[in-house]
């Protein structure tokens, strides 16, 4: 089950049900003219009963009909009224609505959003257009207003590490509650593009229509990370381009920590005009068959091309640097020049230094922490998240990752840990830290045997527990 | 009827941005400005439709997107308030248009002789469009003229570029034919961008023109090679270099507007006039005009 710590504190976060649910207001508006809607209506019933059986307590949907361009969008308006028309199907009749939206958990999933990096923002304005795919599911799955609702947008930009990183927002903001989390989509949305019988409606081409029964097949698994990973080529395969990608997957899966052992049903799946449109439950009992592996990069804060038009003067101010995805220090390229050796097996300085300087046989190592080289991970984990919060670390595997760095820079300049003959560490928490440390020094560089002096220091200017500062005679 | 006819053509593009930067009573925020180079160039296209007698404008607009055939508005009178979903911190207008319902009928008849899949809108509590406000705000602020309203079918995407140049040339043509046909002047306006790579951040006070600028150089070559063909008189070459422009540039031609407009004019060998061009939020855009009026016969 997804349960998840929320970010400073406030309890654990548990996604209770998930939910895909199609767009078109058919079922809504139209059960009656096609056997097929009208099962979809009787799915969306179940699907709403199930909801109340999970117990609930936040309703959050994430629609592709709700298209944004400047970051991420959460409605925030508590009582949205209004009279919606489809633009394509206005022949169907009006969709009033009049929601109850839990406009303090929107104010807090934007904070949350901006603290993991994101741009985002709430809407509360009279007579916003709230889109088509979120009243339709609001409406079905939500009689009455039983619970709060979240409405957010889907971004045109945004690639899998931004919807990733939304969804561990809205985790942070949701603290302690119990979230139904819905994706408003179509299948394949390629629909017809004259007016037919509704009686004639069926999928637009088999090739549509298997690929639906696979994407189906995986759901009814329990297998959510295998659909999101799927995404691009789904999105390639039986999307219409430009209209909206296959996103909500990337969205439902981090909300369900990337599980691909969830106890799927398939409660509908029928033809909207061509599209294919699917009523499926997803609870978060295991269903027993093991979980798989999560391959791709697990991003905690979004950097990307947000912030395109500050970035711009930054980078141009320091052309030799680059900005941080975890609004960390910038990485700068090391600096050459008489004696510097520079390794690309070492990460990239956070200022304006080379690796080492070279001065006759002596090596002088800038101060060399645990980042890896290229990625910037930290083994062990950072010590505080980006809002400074702290985290539980591995000291060992922060120590020992440290000294692979200072061996990658020696092994640049020509040389090995042997050569080493002084070195200073710095701790930032000595009572906490300096047994592990000294565990690792005892089985690496303490059989080297160069003298050591280790401090206590306040800080880092990364979020790192150890760094060495390293002295060596290079032997001829 | 007979003797009506296209008077004058227009690329006047919609971004929510002028109208906000102008603070009508209509819109709700307000501003300091901004965007001064296109509001400049829509000051251009007023004076110099003000001098063109017409009867109606007839409007392409990207932003009712359809995928089910081409729409008209179908009523004769909306009202009700326009709230941009993607910019609703700039845009909040009360609307209150007329419809040429007759002109809007007679084109969707028209197309339909020609093959085309079309459908008169004539639910009254549909909400029409923010960007058909705008340029109707920004092209007509007293909004005296009734308006024809056409969606934007997204043939483009349903199957290619040259597929929608096709459904929006024979569209172009079925539209020039049934104003010619009502006896009325007509001013036709597509109101698409050119370029249309937005950034996907925004400054802390959105008209700050500090932080306006094109997304890319790329993005800028297209969007003066395209003006380039335009006031050089070469409509042709345009289309012809449409499926290019409208990959490359991600540009906002794809809802079939601009080529629609091209051929509602006869594809125009005549020069076009620039009226401006500035960036919004990194997408270009252009206003400009063709003035038919000048170049063709009076009465066809």
């Amino acid at each position: 089950m997804a349960r998840v710590e929320a970010r400073g504190g406030g309890g654990l976060s548990e996604v209770v049900a998930t939910l895909v649910v199609p767009v078109h207001p058919h079922p809504l508006l139209a059960p009656d003219t096609n056997e097929g809607y009208a099962r979809l209506r009787v799915a969306f019933e179940e699907a709403a009963k199930r909801i109340e059986e999970s117990g609930a307590d936040l309703l959050v949907v994430y629609s592709t009909t709700w298209p944004s361009i400047i970051g991420h969008q959460m409605q925030a308006d508590p009582n949205p009224v209004w009279n919606l028309v489809d633009h394509d199907f206005h022949d169907l009749g009006t969709m009033h609505y009049d929601f109850r939206i839990d406009a303090e958990f929107a104010h807090a999933w934007k904070l949350a959003a901006e603290k993991r990096g994101l741009s985002a923002r709430t809407v509360a304005y009279e007579g916003f257009p709230i889109d088509v795919g979120s009243v339709v599911a609001l409406s079905l799955l939500n009689p009455g207003n039983r619970i709060p609702a979240a409405i957010v947008s889907s971004n045109v930009y945004a690639n899998r590490a931004e919807t990733t990183v939304l969804a561990k927002a809205c985790m942070d903001a949701a603290k302690g509650r119990k979230i139904a989390v819905v994706a408003a989509m179509s299948l394949s949305n390629r629909m017809f593009t004259q007016r037919i019988d509704p009686k004639e409606d069926r999928i637009h081409s088999l090739k549509d229509d298997e690929w639906n029964r696979k994407i189906l097949e995986f759901l009814a698994d329990g297998r959510l990370e295998d659909v999101a990973q799927l995404s691009r080529t789904i999105h390639t395969q039986i999307r219409v381009q430009k209209v909206v990608a296959f996103k909500p997957m990337w969205f439902l899966s981090a909300m369900n920590e990337h599980r691909n052992d969830l106890t799927g049903e398939v409660l509908a799946y029928e033809a909207l005009h061509g599209a294919g449109g699917a009523v499926v439950h997803l609870d978060p009992a295991s269903n027993g068959k093991g979980d798989k592996e999560y391959d791709e990069e697990n991003v905690e804060v979004f950097g990307g091309d947000r912030g395109v038009l500050d970035a711009v003067e930054e980078h141009a101010a320091h052309p030799e640097s680059t900005p941080r995805q975890d609004g960390g220090p910038a990485l700068w390229e090391p600096v050459e020049g008489q004696g510097a050796v520079n390794s690309d097996a070492a990460p990239k300085p956070v200022g304006a230094y080379p690796h080492a300087r070279r001065v006759g046989d002596m090596l002088y190592l800038s101060g060399v922490g645990p980042r890896q080289p290229g990625t910037n991970a930290i083994p062990g984990g950072p010590i505080h998240d980006v809002a400074g919060a702290p985290l539980e670390y591995d000291i060992r595997a922060q120590t020992r990752a440290v000294v692979a760095n200072v061996e990658r820079v020696l092994a640049e300049a020509g040389g090995s840990l042997n050569d080493i003959v002084d070195v200073t560490t710095f701790l930032v928490d000595m009572e906490r830290d300096f047994a592990g440390y000294n565990e690792v020094w005892a089985e690496t560089l303490g059989k080297v045997g160069p003298t050591r002096t280790t401090l206590a220091i306040r800080s880092l200017p990364t979020p790192i527990a150890v760094e060495m500062k390293v002295i060596a005679h290079l032997k001829q | 009827m007979g003797g009506g006819r296209v008077v004058a053509g227009c690329l006047a593009p919609h971004p929510p941005h002028l109208v906000y930067a102008e603070n009508p009573p209509q819109n709700a925020p307000t501003s300091e400005g901004g965007w001064e180079q296109l509001r400049w160039g829509y000051d251009r296209l007023r004076a110099s439709l003000a001098n063109i007698d017409h009867d109606v404008m007839v409007l392409l607009s990207p932003h009712w997107q359809t995928y089910v055939g081409t729409h008209f508005l179908g009523l004769p009178h909306f009202e009700g308030l326009s709230v941009d979903p993607i910019f609703p911190n700039l845009f909040r207008y009360t609307y209150d248009m007329k419809v040429d319902v007759n002109l809007a009928t007679a084109i969707h008849d028209e197309a339909a002789a020609s093959g085309l899949d079309v459908h008169m809108m004539t639910n009254p509590e549909f909400r029409v469009d923010y960007g058909t406000i705008t340029t109707a705000h920004l092209t007509d602020p007293a909004w005296s003229k009734p308006l024809v309203v056409i969606s934007s079918n997204r043939s483009r995407h349903y199957y290619s570029v040259e597929v929608m140049q096709e459904m929006m040339a024979e569209l172009g043509r079925a539209t020039r034919r049934a104003i010619e046909a009502s006896g009325k002047r007509a001013v036709v306006l597509a109101r698409n961008s050119l370029s249309h790579r937005h950034f996907t951040t925004e400054p802390d006070v959105p008209e700050d023109m500090s932080h306006e600028h094109i997304t890319s150089h790329a993005m800028h070559l297209w969007d003066m090679r395209i003006i380039d063909h335009m006031v050089g008189g070469r409509a042709q070459r345009l289309l012809d270099e449409m499926p290019e422009f409208t990959e490359q540039a991600i540009a906002e031609t794809d809802g079939g507007g601009l080529t629609w407009l091209m051929h509602t004019l006869g594809v125009p060998s005549y020069p076009a006039v620039l009226h401006g061009y500035g960036t919004v939020i990194g997408t270009g855009n252009a206003v400009v005009e063709w003035p038919a009026w000048k170049h063709e016969e009076a009465v066809v």
